[in-house]
């Protein structure tokens, strides 16, 4: 799958490895900005409170 | 051995391997591995990337609610005509979720300082501006009575990373808009999640309050629900905001620092 995708870049493969980082770290900044904090939201989270 | 003609049929298999259709195991194989990457960097994410950034976050929030009142103050206090005045002003209870209150621990680190909201739900504790609650049954800094915080152990800012560091004597302060109430920790215990006896008037009693204590609940032990940690303090004395803040905590904090 992965080697599909990088194949699907265009370019020299100097350039197709500089595509395939940018890909990585637009992936990265999308799971950090939006993803991981919504499924934060969705799992149950740690309580610390005393309750009954 | 002849080189070139093996060359050849090596370089002609590898282009057809590229050509080769994906084959779904591989396909399979590969999201596995992805889903396992992904769980692992939101653990990192976590329990350290967003750690480090709601405790920042908190930190700004925090300083920018002292610059708000001290701008307050300015306008229309005069300082106090008896400094050291005896009985600390109590201050009606803030809505849901708003933040009305610093806490300033020196031993907690240099610069600890962190904003107190009201309620003790999610959307305060979770929350990447706040972090830390105050529950709205117990009383209010200053009060006679008990004036109860939770905050989280490790991960969304993890304020009381260093509970259990605290020392006798050691100061804890409170900063609101009307100035700062400096307690004093005394001790810590250890209960059950089902422990709301520590945040009664009196802690663990259904006696009637005389004191004013503040008491600090988190998790224990680190990464885990299991049970909570309180740290009790005792009131020691109030600081009008016209006074400006007590000269103390920067160097109580450089000592501690060293």
């Amino acid at each position: 799958m992965y080697r599909a995708i990088f194949g699907l870049l265009p370019g020299p493969l100097w350039l197709r490895i500089i595509f395939a980082i940018v890909l990585v770290c637009a992936v990265l900044a999308a799971l950090v900005i939006w993803v991981f904090p919504y499924v934060d939201q969705l799992i149950t989270p740690q309580d610390v409170t005393v309750q009954e | 051995m002849s080189h070139d003609p093996s060359g050849q049929v090596a370089a002609t298999a590898a282009r057809r391997r590229r050509r080769q259709p994906v084959s779904i195991v591989q396909v399979f194989a590969e999201l596995l591995l992805t889903a396992g990457v992904l769980i692992g960097l939101f653990v990192v994410w976590q329990v350290w990337i967003n750690n480090e950034i709601s405790g920042a976050t908190q930190y700004q929030a925090s300083e920018e609610l002292s610059e708000q009142w001290n701008a307050g103050a300015e306008e229309t206090a005069e300082p106090t005509e008896e400094p050291g005045a005896t009985e600390p002003v109590v201050a009606d209870a803030p809505k849901a979720d708003q933040s009305f209150a610093n806490l300033i621990v020196p031993r907690f680190g240099k610069d600890f300082r962190r904003p107190v909201a009201e309620g003790v739900g999610f959307s305060v504790l979770n929350d990447i501006e706040k972090g830390m609650g105050h529950y709205p049954q117990s009383q209010m800094p200053g009060e006679i009575g008990n004036f109860a915080l939770a905050s989280h152990r490790s991960a969304y800012g993890g304020a009381f990373h260093e509970i259990h560091r605290l020392r006798v004597g050691d100061p804890i302060y409170v900063e609101t808009a009307d100035g700062w109430y400096k307690y004093i920790y005394r001790n810590t215990e250890y209960v059950k999640v089902t422990g709301i006896g520590v945040i009664a008037p009196v802690p663990q009693t259904n006696e009637d309050a005389k004191e004013r204590i503040i008491t600090l609940t988190t998790c224990n032990p680190f990464y885990s629900s299991a049970e909570r940690i309180i740290a009790y303090g005792v009131y020691d004395s109030w600081y009008p905001r016209a006074d400006g803040p007590p000269a103390e905590i920067e160097r109580i904090a450089a000592e501690m620092d060293e």
